[in-house]
């Protein structure tokens, strides 16, 4: 295809994405508004923006590759990531945004009143949203070179620079709506290029839908321990997506705890509406783009399929519009990694240095210079799975930390710590060794490839082990912090002493409980 | 539970030491500080929690509990219907070779059919968790 229409979709996107940074950025005008949004946003817009945030390369691209190379079984993905959001709801979304925390390391010091596991928590902070940033620069990398003819490194610097300057001037309030608009964006450009190549492809069947009939891709469960790697998935995308940083933000631009449970249920409708589309692209691939599997390739397939299967104009102009949908997945995701990442650094790292927006501007930079770095040193894994693992971190390290936290009065300062470093320690062990290419055989590959069925377990067992040791030091608000955590904010009640306002009186000026 | 009719009624063992101010004070009566235990119905749930009483702890205690146990029956349909499906294909292999439509069986339960289960699932439970925190404050704020 010519390279004229994808470079035009990608620079239209970057500009869109900066314009509506811009009107943000006239609306923003105190730091409340540049990292919360004021809590002015409503429920359909809130909803939005999460699912356009929330939907990355892994999403947009990743899923279709996976699927495209091995069937069935990569299906696990998507329903995986938005049963997260269930498991998010039923367990986390009312109370975590009651507390009050804008981040996880927030919610750590407020539930077991602690500064140590306040840091501990921050520096989880930073490794996974780094983990999960890498992906996404990396999806750039491919998505230019297919589009362009590019090197990788340029679409990664062109992600790393809008994501920046964006971040840099517009704050929440200007990402937030870009988010929404990300979101439609994206199901629109999935959902028209895959309306068109299922029209075309209609009646087309002989030699190419043959291909489709390769037992292992059809069948679900065909390899060697599929059935520890399919639970281990399971496990580690329903529990990760509460403790991945730039959801957490998200629950705080809610009104109260109500509303946050409602923008999760319509966070699950628009998630769920998206999900069923990678898969026709996936089984489309397979069909027509069959070499991409032996050139592996595949993470490209979305953007390959509508230039190879309707050629001309057409496929150049529905080819344009898939890069601009997977631009903006890029784009969105990486700006809300970068706010969450950045908030921690500059309040937990720069905060006695720098002060208030400054320091959030220097962290920002910083985090998009060691991301960029560590993409272009590394080779890469495939898309879906490198998010894959940042999730298997997070179900091994903020999911037990939130879980217990909320729902067992037990849980101490030292069991959180010891949980957060064992879980942190052994999953981020396996994902470095999977990312170095270590991979050993039979079970030990298997572990490496998915460690979260072994560490989110050992993670919960050090917590509860810990804190029975030592019960004697549960923290002193306790009782007025599960007051905070579990009722409706409109009853009058004490709910403790705890403001982040007073760990970081530079970034609110408003009261947190709305009583 | 101490009965707003009649603020004579000694003290409750629970609240004592609870100092919360009447409110609109209505009529100034001046006699022994056993008054304080007449306060009116509606603003002793709160302070019993404000004033982290047993009787306070056992409010929240059970507004978790309920919360808990729904989430507990949301958590274990997920589990059952979509946790199990790897099992079923495992240990019923008729189902892996089933067609809908000419589409695999696998592929149509997780290609479409589980996001339609999962939102329903969510929206049970907010409808439920809902109803939970209403009885809750209506027994706090009534």
């Amino acid at each position: 295809m010519s390279p004229l229409a994808g470079v035009v979709a990608v620079g239209l996107v970057s500009v869109a994405t900066l314009a509506i940074g811009a009107f943000g950025l006239r609306v923003s005008r105190t730091t409340s508004d540049f990292y919360v949004a004021s809590r002015s946003v409503g429920p359909l817009m809130n909803a939005s923006a999460i699912g356009g945030e929330y939907l990355s390369a892994a999403s947009f691209l990743g899923v279709a590759g996976l699927v495209l190379a091995r069937g069935v079984d990569m299906l696990w993905y998507p329903v995986g990531w938005t049963a997260g959001y269930l498991v998010l709801l039923v367990l986390v979304a009312a109370p975590l945004r009651r507390s009050g925390a804008y981040t996880l390391p927030d919610f750590a010091q407020l539930r077991v009143e602690s500064l140590r596991a306040r840091r501990v928590a921050g520096l989880l902070v930073g490794l996974i949203g780094v983990l999960y940033l890498i992906p996404q620069f990396q999806g750039a990398g491919i998505t230019l070179r297919t589009l362009t003819g590019a090197p990788t490194w340029l679409g990664a610097a062109l992600v790393a620079v809008v994501v920046l300057v964006n971040v840099l001037f517009g704050g929440m309030r200007s990402i937030t709506l870009a988010q929404a608009f990300q979101y439609w964006l994206k199901l629109v450009a999935l959902l028209v290029p895959a309306f068109f190549l299922l029209v075309v492809t209609h009646g087309r069947t002989a030699q190419a839908v043959g291909r489709l009939d390769a037992r292992a891709w059809v069948e679900p469960l065909s390899g060697e321990h599929a059935l520890y790697l399919t639970y281990s998935l399971i496990l580690a995308t329903f529990l990760g997506t509460m403790g991945l940083p730039h959801v957490v933000v998200r629950f705080y631009t809610n009104r109260d705890g109500r509303a946050a449970r409602r923008t999760t249920v319509a966070v699950l409708a628009l998630l769920s509406c998206f999900y069923l589309l990678p898969t026709v692209y996936g089984v489309l691939g397979r069909a027509y783009t069959p070499d991409l599997v032996d050139s592996g390739r595949t993470d490209s397939v979305v953007l390959e399929l509508p230039g190879r299967v309707l050629g001309g104009p057409a496929g150049d102009l529905l080819t344009a519009l898939v890069g601009a949908g997977a631009f903006a997945a890029f784009l969105s995701t990486s700006s809300g990694l970068m706010v969450s990442v950045a908030g921690v650094i500059s309040q937990d790292l720069l905060g006695g240095r720098l002060e208030g927006v400054r320091a959030f501007r220097w962290a920002t930079v910083l985090a998009a210079a060691v991301t960029l770095g560590i993409t272009l040193a590394s080779s890469g894994l495939a898309v879906a799975h490198a998010v894959e693992l940042a999730f298997a971190v997070a179900a091994s390290t903020f999911c037990p930390l939130l879980l217990l936290g909320i729902w067992w009065r037990g849980l101490t300062a030292a069991g959180a710590i010891a949980g957060l470093v064992v879980g942190g320690v052994t999953s981020i062990s396996a994902v470095a060794l999977a990312m170095l290419g270590v991979s050993g055989g039979g079970w030990t590959a298997a572990v490496l490839a998915q460690p979260a069925a072994c560490t989110v377990p050992l993670a919960f067992a050090t917590m509860v082990g810990v804190s029975l040791l030592t019960r004697q030091q549960l923290p002193v608000h306790l009782a007025r912090t599960m007051v905070r955590l579990h009722t409706p904010e409109h009853l009058s009640l004490d709910r403790g002493p705890f403001h982040p306002e007073q760990v970081t009186a530079r970034r609110r000026r408003r009261p947190l409980t709305d009583v | 539970m101490t009965d707003p009719e009649q603020p004579e009624q000694p003290e409750q063992p629970g609240r004592s030491g609870s100092p919360a101010p009447s409110p609109a004070p209505h009529r100034v009566r001046v006699t022994s500080p056993r008054v304080h235990a007449g306060r009116p119905r509606a603003h002793s749930v709160t302070s019993e929690i404000d004033a982290q009483t047993e009787l306070g702890a056992v409010y929240i205690r059970s507004l978790v509990r309920s919360q808990l146990r729904l989430a507990g029956l949301v958590l274990a349909l997920l589990a059952v219907v979509v946790g199990g499906l790897p099992l079923l294909f495992v240990l019923v292999p008729a189902v892996r070779e089933t067609r809908l439509l000419g589409v695999p069986l696998p592929w149509v339960l997780l290609g479409a059919v589980v996001y339609p289960v999962l939102v329903g699932l969510g929206w049970f439970y907010v409808r439920q968790a809902e109803r939970h925190e209403r009885a809750f404050a209506e027994l706090v704020d009534s």
